[in-house]
């Protein structure tokens, strides 16, 4: 009966053929490491967030004489809003969480170089729509942090050059934030995550046509090569076993970790907290921001900051394969990079007095310097390690690259 | 242990690695559905729409022959002060279509409590002397809130009410 069933299906609709061309044949290098998993955990925390915010939305009011106390009547009143509404705010940094640790294994085992440059970059309109996302959730609540956030960073606006003043109210609707942002924000906030969702489909799309990179950095003969499903599916699923067991860990017994305490009071247009600070998945960005004495400039350090990701396949000069893990400068460079990102993040959450400004403006300082020493580095790098000799396997496989190249050409 | 083949990765036992399979999905399905619980029920009536599930009226301000509607789960309720005369009346007629002795229909005769949705399609009936005229489609309810004529298929729906003290009930609570 089923199987007459798929018949009628597949001669209308291509169900048992897309099954096994992208899952139960698809082929998946057999040496991934858990640090695949974080795609996979990335996708389960948007549906997460999708669903949350779905039934939230139900009972929250986007209205600044509402809002609040709306959010209060989700946490009292409406069964099981408590949970609804913690699995949105812990899932918020969750989702920074893999999305931080997926970038890490790209940069680290050198995912991004070709021919994967289209998923980086999609990966990263991905990464700034969440980051967008995530700004404008962040004002809902409509709570002394969330007033001033969206304050801050609406004004930041206000740096670009002759029409400064003019971007910043039409952004906000008002002259400062007030109920017409909040209801726009609303609006935006839950129209991004359909962005999203196409987003990671064009991710996915270029994936399944350039298949998974691997730790070795070399693409595998195909008998390397083994079935999505059953194998991966079932990898996949046990890393999700231990991300859910972190994430409800804070969900159940430390939910207002990632909320700051001064968001318990309803937004106050006339008195700004004594100490504001963005949520922390924005505190490295945030410090670059500071590092520049000078508000144009600080804006734009901070928009290049993320956007330099992007030219990464083209400051990477390097052709030899394999990633950090067979390159000892890039993985000198990689951890410096992480460690530079590490204590932007905590200066970024300190007050900006004595030594907080020259640490900020060394670690940003670090952070493009990076970028900026890699194309140097790379083709240094590379020159150094086939002078000491490279192994065989290695060999052979730049000298195809080459021959193919040639026979292009 | 038993011989094992020449592959070391051959399962010894098919039969049991199937079972835990089986047992493992069946467990993750189980989990999945249990995690829909919380969602479907958030659509179900908050804490403070339940808290309105009862509601308290004072009858000392309804003269006899008064009515007043008031309230209860969002709904209209008629309480109608019945004076001694249709008392008497309803006590000695049955009804008409939906038949039913006025005795059931009340707690205390003088006070009549009920659902001021017509039986039909929902609109609220309009006071007259005789009892109740539906300006939607005519349904005609004598005094005790039963359906004479017009379409309505039953009389007029009794909430759970009961007496808190004399002049007291509570809408909600039987």
């Amino acid at each position: 009966m089923s199987n007459r069933v798929i018949a009628w299906i597949d001669q209308r609709f291509p169900l048992s053929s897309f099954i096994k061309h992208e899952l139960t044949e698809y082929p998946t290098p057999r040496n991934l490491s858990y640090w695949w998993n974080f795609g996979f955990l990335a996708g389960f925390v948007l549906v997460l967030q999708v669903v949350s915010g779905l039934f939230l939305a139900m009972h929250y009011k986007p209205d600044t004489a509402l809002a609040f106390d709306s959010v209060q009547h989700i946490m009292r009143n409406v069964n099981y809003g408590w949970l609804l509404r913690y699995m949105h705010s812990t899932g918020a940094s969750a989702f920074f969480v893999v999305i931080y640790l997926h970038m890490a294994r790209t940069l680290y085992y050198g995912s991004y170089r070709a021919p994967r440059e289209l998923m980086w970059w999609s990966g990263q309109i991905i990464l700034l729509t969440i980051m967008a996302t995530a700004f404008m959730g962040y004002l809902l609540p409509w709570g002394q942090m969330s007033y001033w956030g969206a304050q801050v960073i609406t004004a930041l606006f206000g740096a670009t050059p002759f029409v400064g003043d003019q971007i910043v109210i039409w952004l906000r609707g008002g002259f400062a934030v007030g109920d017409p942002t909040l209801t726009r924000f609303f609006a935006l906030h839950y129209l991004l995550p359909f962005v999203i969702f196409a987003m990671v489909f064009i991710h996915l799309i270029a994936l399944h046509s350039v298949k998974s990179s691997n730790p070795s950095g070399i693409n595998l003969r195909a008998k390397d090569n083994i079935p999505f499903h059953p194998y991966f599916t079932i990898k996949d699923f046990f890393g999700l076993g231990i991300f859910l067991i972190v994430f409800c860990a804070f969900l159940f017994f430390k939910p207002d970790f990632f909320i700051g305490t001064e968001n318990n009071i309803p937004a106050n247009p006339l008195h700004t907290p004594t100490h504001i600070e963005p949520e922390w998945y924005f505190l490295p960005f945030y410090a670059i921001l500071r590092a520049v004495p000078d508000a144009l400039g600080g804006a734009v350090a901070m928009a290049l900051s993320i956007l330099i990701y992007g030219a990464l396949p083209y400051l990477d000069r390097s052709k030899i394969p394999g990633g950090a893990r067979y390159r000892p400068i890039y993985r000198l460079l990689f951890y410096i990079f992480v460690l530079d990102i590490m204590v932007l993040a905590y200066v970024g959450g300190q007050p900006p007095v004595g030594p907080v400004v020259s640490i900020n403006r060394i670690a940003t300082f670090i952070y493009f310097g990076v970028f900026l020493v890699l194309p140097f580095a790379s083709i240094w790098e590379e020159r150094w390690l086939r002078a000491r000799g490279l192994p065989p396997a290695v060999q052979e496989i730049l000298a195809n690259e080459a021959s193919q190249h040639g026979a292009r050409q | 242990m038993t011989a094992s083949s020449d592959d070391g990765n051959a399962p010894q036992d098919p039969a049991r690695r199937d079972f835990l399979g089986t047992v493992t999905a069946a467990v993750a399905t189980a989990g999945a559905v249990a995690a829909c619980w919380p969602f479907i029920s958030s659509m179900n009536p908050s804490t403070d729409v339940l808290a309105e599930a009862n509601t308290e009226v004072d009858l000392s301000g309804i003269a006899a022959g008064q009515m007043q509607t008031v309230a209860w789960q969002g709904k209209p309720i008629f309480i109608l002060h019945r004076t001694p005369d249709e008392i008497t009346a309803m006590a000695a007629s049955n009804g008409g279509k939906d038949p039913q002795p006025d005795g059931q229909r009340v707690k205390n005769p003088q006070w009549l409590v009920v659902i001021a949705l017509c039986t039909h399609m929902g609109c609220i009936p309009n006071k007259n002397s005789e009892g109740w005229l539906c300006p939607c489609h005519g349904s005609v309810y004598d005094n005790s809130g039963r359906i004479l004529s017009g379409p309505a298929p039953r009389n007029l729906d009794i909430p759970p009410y009961t007496f808190a003290t004399a002049d007291k009930i509570v809408i909600g609570k039987s």
